[in-house]
């Protein structure tokens, strides 16, 4: 399976897919220390966000997500790529600050509502979207 | 500014905006007349770099840019708790935004300030009560901006012209229709956070436009957006015939028809305000209002009912505000008032954000629905959700007080 998409930010990331059901909000949702889900009325409260390659159809809340996003990248609990169903500016701008401040690259990727259900049945996947274009591959390896 | 010679802060800054106006669907940059901040609360370490990296690249605000709540209260050194290593972080961030120029406002309702936006003025604003209060409230122009973008527009003096700085974002696409309401239902505080909480559960990032109600004070226009942007991404709301940009339903929704019509009950409303209480049946043990900050009027409203009782020696009271407002309150005797009646008054940052409460022995109530919101998640409270007057009655007796004929006919 390919799904190509639009790159928010560069990078390539692979590793085992976390779903989120429901869009969440990082700050307030997410704890930067250990990148665990926190909000007690999200399903995949509890669930670590280290590692994965993340896809939710779209962020939700505070735009201190942002912050919360390129804070987990700084601490190495953050996911190794993300991948959309909407265009999210919040998201992508927290890794495009983390890439900035400590050349972390993390690739941050919008697929469409088909391209999303997709990628949803995947238990891996590998996310590449290279510097100069504006495209971004969702593969299963 | 992008190649460099406006100083190392500005192209860092140009190089985002840039970016994120691509990102936006943005075919140019607006000039703006103001920005307000919210990255000068303290997150973690990220914070600080980017702060340090802008101060030391020359940075310096091109336009008026007020500065959201941080993570401590400077005018009340005392309420502060919480580990010392992250206050003196928080502390030092503010003192880097300080530093390019913002002013030191030190507010989460930066519209209550007393020089406010323009109906029609391009802005880019932070937090995202103030986004959604300034574009519906006022008719400001400003798209949802956050940490790091919203330094970036000050230090530009540019946004993205997409999105709410356009008219076709501005139109509603969802209406909401209220259906007949208890007289003080309407008149209460409840209903708009209610209301605002149910919308933002629904609407996601959709303009919504509200009818029937047929008034509204900002205080309670302050109550919806804030709920909304809390539990959804609203932006902006249209209230027909209340809100500026709303003359008759037909004008909110660009003369189109909305793509949906919700018809709401007071059972979906009733239902709204109680998925906002997370406590159980026990006892309160704290008060939390002003969550946006509490206006000069709502402290009117809170001395009203207070009618000079006592908060009762069980409870702590916290009322959360901006440093402006808390000059007009000493300026009228009743920061003293306020005090011996048991209220904390907090300013500068908010309690839901910053270690302030002391250590909750029991359920903390509130009337805000964002504080309702966030505070499991933030704070690990379990909150009670009720009008102000259920705040301040509860406060006052020490034990939990529900107004039943809130929500009856009569």
């Amino acid at each position: 399976m390919t799904v190509e998409g639009e790159a928010l930010t560069t990078g390539r990331g692979q590793g085992a897919t976390l779903v989120l059901e429901e869009p969440l909000s990082f700050w307030g949702g997410v704890d930067a220390t250990t990148g665990r889900v926190i909000e007690t009325r999200h399903p995949q409260c509890g669930r670590s966000l280290a590692g994965a390659v993340l896809l939710l159809t779209r962020g939700r809340g505070s735009s201190s997500s942002s912050s919360v996003l390129a804070e987990c990248l700084r601490n190495g609990v953050g996911p190794v790529a993300i991948v959309l169903a909407e265009p999210d500016p919040i998201l992508a701008l927290g890794a495009l600050v983390a890439q900035e401040l400590y050349g972390v690259e993390m690739p941050v990727v919008v697929v469409g509502a088909e391209g999303y259900a997709d990628c949803m049945r995947e238990a891996m996947l590998s996310v590449e979207a290279d510097a100069g274009g504006r495209l971004g591959f969702v593969r299963a390896p | 500014m992008l190649v460099g010679e406006a100083g190392a802060a500005t192209q860092l800054a140009a190089r985002l905006l840039v970016r994120m106006a691509e990102l936006m669907g943005a075919e140019r940059l607006v000039p703006i007349s103001g920005a307000h901040v919210d990255g000068c609360l303290y997150h973690g370490p990220v914070s600080l770099d980017f702060a340090q990296r802008l101060v030391d690249g020359g940075g310096a605000v091109r336009v008026e840019t007020t500065l959201n709540v941080g993570a401590a209260d400077l005018l009340h050194p005392e309420l502060n708790r919480g580990d010392p290593e992250r206050h003196r972080a928080g502390r030092a961030l503010m003192r880097l935004y300080s530093t390019m120029g913002c002013r030191p406002t030190w507010t989460c309702a930066p519209y209550q300030l007393a020089a406010r936006p323009a109906f029609g003025a391009q802005i880019a604003w932070a937090e995202s009560n103030a986004i959604v209060f300034a574009n519906s409230v006022l008719g400001a122009r400003t798209e949802r901006y956050g940490d790091f973008i919203d330094i970036a527009a000050a230090l530009t003096g540019r946004a993205p012209y997409a999105g709410l700085h356009r008219d076709d974002g501005r139109v509603a696409t969802i209406h909401f229709q209220l259906p007949p309401l208890p007289s003080r239902l309407a008149e209460s505080d409840v209903l708009f956070a209610a209301l605002g909480h149910l919308i933002g559960r629904r609407v996601g990032r959709q303009v919504p436009v509200i009818t029937g109600i047929e008034h509204a004070t900002e205080d309670q226009l302050k109550a919806l957006g804030a709920a909304a942007a809390s539990s959804g991404s609203v932006a902006m709301f249209h209230m027909v015939e209340v809100t500026p940009e709303a003359p008759t339903l037909a004008e909110a929704c660009g003369r189109r028809p909305p793509l949906e019509t919700v018809r709401l009950a007071l059972a979906h409303l009733a239902e709204a305000a109680r998925e906002l209480t997370s406590a159980a049946d026990e006892p309160i043990g704290a008060v939390s209002v002003g969550t946006p900050h509490f206006s000069l009027s709502e402290f009117e409203r809170l001395r009203l009912l207070l009618g000079g009782r006592r908060v009762a020696d069980t409870i702590a009271f916290y009322a959360s505000t901006g440093r402006d407002t808390l000059d007009v309150l000493r300026e009228r005797g009743w920061l003293d008032e306020f005090t011996s009646a048991g209220v904390k008054i907090v300013t500068d940052t908010c309690t839901y954000l910053a270690p302030i409460m002391a250590p909750a022995t029991g359920a903390i109530m509130t009337n805000s629905a964002k504080w309702a919101w966030y505070a499991p998640s933030n704070l690990g409270a379990r909150v009670v959700f009720g009008s102000l007057q259920e705040c301040v009655e509860s406060a006052v007796r020490g034990a939990r007080w529900t107004d039943e004929e809130l929500w009856r006919d009569g």
